[in-house]
């Protein structure tokens, strides 16, 4: 009898030692399923769909605070993957955040430019490259395409152009819609 | 003749009528040398190459314009002599249509040659990695039509069983290496014994089809003049698409290469005997690729032929050596009958991947029929050479589930249209498998560019955060000083003064700064 509860007794303080120690060692510091989300998101971080970048917005989704619909630079590929993802119905885009549009980048008249660095501050990924009362460029490759330095230039000189498509870029057409069997 | 040994035999594919007869009843053409040579900088896979000549500078024939960016790339070299006009957009054979950085040379007529590269007779006496790197600097590509470069194949390691030599040719329309294996069969033998030195390996197999019997029999009579007995001549069964390397290494070897992998790694290497030449010219004679043949034909041509020509000679006048166009002359194409695709006018310039130009009439070219819907039929996993199922592939590309289709293998695609033939329904399958593929290659990108930009996001958060950390303890540390002069009034306007006197030296240097801008 006090053999068989002694021995309980010791597994039980055996493995709630062991799983104590597993807690604090194997902590996992960050949460799996926010990182997973932000790998779907496209990295834009322009803050159309009310979070301050795409990682606020990924750990909104994983808290049940926010839709997987609004999200307008990914448009629906992103939100099939997240539905995919999150084991959800793909829905439409929300037209409150915005629409999908082919993707650009931030061009700056350089002539117009008065080197006042607002630009600069707005840019969440640093490709505008400059400093004050100098003339700032955009870092073309770098750019997200996210507007964000559009509205803060006081002379209206930041365009944003839809981006070039060049041989390596270029995509095979999408065949025009081939009929099912249940529409013949 | 042509020794049969064991052969195999690839699953599916097609008989296809050649189409081939009009264009091998004359002998090669050589095409003048056009007053204008267009050098696109991308003639390969791989980066595009860099320019090493300026607008102004004058060029020998083969003097190299371009070298390339990574180790997968090529040279380009000028294919005549004479003075670079114009580096700049221009349009080019491509599926696209678009324009793509190009060097401009206006020729001068002398032709004058380049001394740059020594010939190397001697080569068996020279290491493989020197052969590699004068394979590399002479800018030889595949030239069946991929257009890979030659010198990384050639790195592929010792241990190789065998080189095959692909003359069988791809598609319909395609005989460009029928004819040079007829005209210049001891060019293919000394570029194949130039690769098999380098190589280190002790057999070659020379594939030719079964329809093509003066190909094979003037390669086995050259083979014997050369007494190369490591070379064999195989005539393989005329099966469209066998000019496909895995589809060739299966027929002769019954040994596939894995999905994902490369010939070396079953022990094969595949070159086409276009190549070969071009390989033996680079190391015997020092000769760089600066020229190519091409099939030009269909019933729009005068007289259908092949056509030695430079390249970036324009299509036109690579036509005009075929004789021009015939009244009959209604679609252009690049390529053959099954994977070509029109080009946008004749103004691009031939590449080195360009083999085969067509020009078509009404008749050969009829329009598709419309679609019908898939009945699961099945006939295209029958057809399909590379073993995929053509039908679940379509099946998912059409409702947009692109992610599915790495587990049904798209990439294995070797997108040469046996399923659109096969299909009963006239689906246009290879081009929903092209599209899908080129749209997961962009989604690819676009993830590669999201994680810079997160990145480059989290580093500048992470840069604010310690910025603001910085200037807290700044402040804390004023404040500090401050407390600490309480109770004595002159310590407390002592410290004022200071920074009052900083702040106005910094604000008297930025205006002078200001004034000798507006000076």
């Amino acid at each position: 009898m006090i053999a068989a509860v002694s021995v309980v007794a010791g597994l039980a303080a055996f493995f709630g030692l062991a799983l104590g120690f597993a807690a604090v060692r194997f902590r996992q510091e960050e949460d799996p399923v926010v990182e997973r989300i932000d790998q779907l998101l496209p990295q834009t971080q322009c803050g159309q769909c009310g979070y301050p970048g795409c990682r606020p917005y990924a750990e909104a989704i994983a808290a049940g605070d926010a839709d997987i619909n609004r999200c307008p630079p990914g448009g629906e590929a992103t939100i099939h993957s997240l539905a995919d993802l999150l084991d959800r119905e793909p829905k439409p885009l929300d037209p409150e955040r915005g629409e999908e549009k082919p993707r650009t980048v931030a061009v700056i008249r350089e002539d117009l430019c008065i080197g006042c660095t607002l630009c600069i501050q707005a840019c969440p990924v640093d490709a505008i490259l400059g400093a004050g009362k100098q003339m700032h460029t955009v870092i073309e490759s770098e750019c997200t395409g996210c507007e964000l330095c559009v509205e803060p230039c006081p002379v209206d000189c930041i365009d944003m152009v839809p981006e070039a498509v060049t041989i390596r870029t270029w995509k095979w057409p999408r065949p025009a819609a081939t009929p099912r069997a249940s529409e013949a | 003749m042509a020794e049969t040994p064991r052969l195999w035999k690839f699953h599916g594919g097609l008989k296809l009528d050649s189409r081939t007869s009009r264009a091998t009843t004359e002998p090669i053409a050589v095409a003048p040398v056009p007053s204008r040579l267009v050098l696109p900088l991308s003639q390969h896979i791989g980066q595009p190459a860099e320019p090493v000549v300026a607008v102004g500078d004058r060029v020998l024939r083969g003097q190299p314009v371009a070298r390339p960016r990574g180790y997968v790339g090529a040279k380009v070299h000028a294919s005549s002599s004479g003075q670079v006009v114009e580096i700049g957009l221009h349009p080019v054979p491509h599926p696209s249509g678009l324009s793509a950085p190009c060097i401009v040379i206006e020729t001068d007529g002398a032709d004058q040659r380049w001394d740059g590269y020594e010939p190397m007779p001697n080569y068996a006496s020279m290491s493989a990695p020197d052969l590699r790197a004068r394979v590399r600097a002479a800018g030889v590509v595949g030239l069946g039509g991929a257009a890979f470069p030659t010198a990384v194949k050639l790195g592929a390691g010792a241990g190789l069983k065998l080189l095959i030599l692909n003359g069988a040719e791809c598609e319909p329309y395609i005989c460009c290496d029928d004819m040079l294996m007829r005209q210049r069969p001891e060019e293919i033998i000394a570029g194949a014994q130039v690769l098999m030195h380098t190589l280190e390996i002790e057999q070659c197999a020379v594939a030719v089809e079964a329809d093509m019997p003066e190909a094979a029999a003037a390669m086995e009579e050259a083979r014997k003049r050369l007494g190369e007995d490591r070379i064999q001549v195989v005539s393989v069964p005329a099966l469209y698409p066998e000019g496909g390397e895995r589809q060739l290494i299966k027929v002769l070897t019954g040994e596939e290469v894995p999905a994902g992998g490369v010939p070396p790694d079953i022990g094969y290497l595949c070159h086409n005997v276009g190549t070969a030449a071009a390989v033996g010219r680079a190391v015997l004679a020092g000769e760089p690729l600066i020229s190519r043949v091409v099939t030009v034909t269909g019933a729009g041509v005068a007289s259908p032929r092949n056509v030695e020509v430079r390249l970036g000679t324009a299509v036109a006048d690579l036509i005009a050596a075929a004789g021009g166009y015939t009244e009959q002359a209604r679609h252009l194409l690049m390529g053959g009958a099954m994977m070509g695709f029109p080009l946008p006018d004749d103004s691009v310039p031939v590449t080195k991947a360009m083999n085969c130009v067509v020009v078509a009439s009404a008749e050969e070219i009829r329009p598709r029929k419309p679609a019908l819907p898939c009945i699961r039929c099945g006939e295209c996993a029958g057809a399909c050479p590379a073993r995929l199922l053509p039908q679940q592939l379509y099946w998912h590309a059409r409702a947009g589930e692109l992610d599915r289709l790495d587990e049904y293998h798209l990439f294995d695609c070797i997108e040469c249209g046996c399923c659109d033939v096969a299909c009963p329904s006239q689906l246009p399958l290879t081009q929903y498998f092209r599209y899908a593929k080129t749209e997961l290659w962009a989604r690819e990108r676009d993830r590669e560019r999201s994680d810079v930009a997160r990145q480059r996001f989290e580093a500048r958060n992470a840069r604010l955060e310690a910025d603001k950390a910085a200037r807290r303890k700044k402040l804390d540390e004023k404040t500090r000083a401050l407390k600490k002069t309480e109770g004595d009034r002159e310590a407390r306007q002592q410290l004022i003064d200071d920074v009052l006197k900083k702040a106005r030296a910094r604000k008297s240097g930025e205006d002078a700064d200001t004034g000798g801008d507006s000076a």
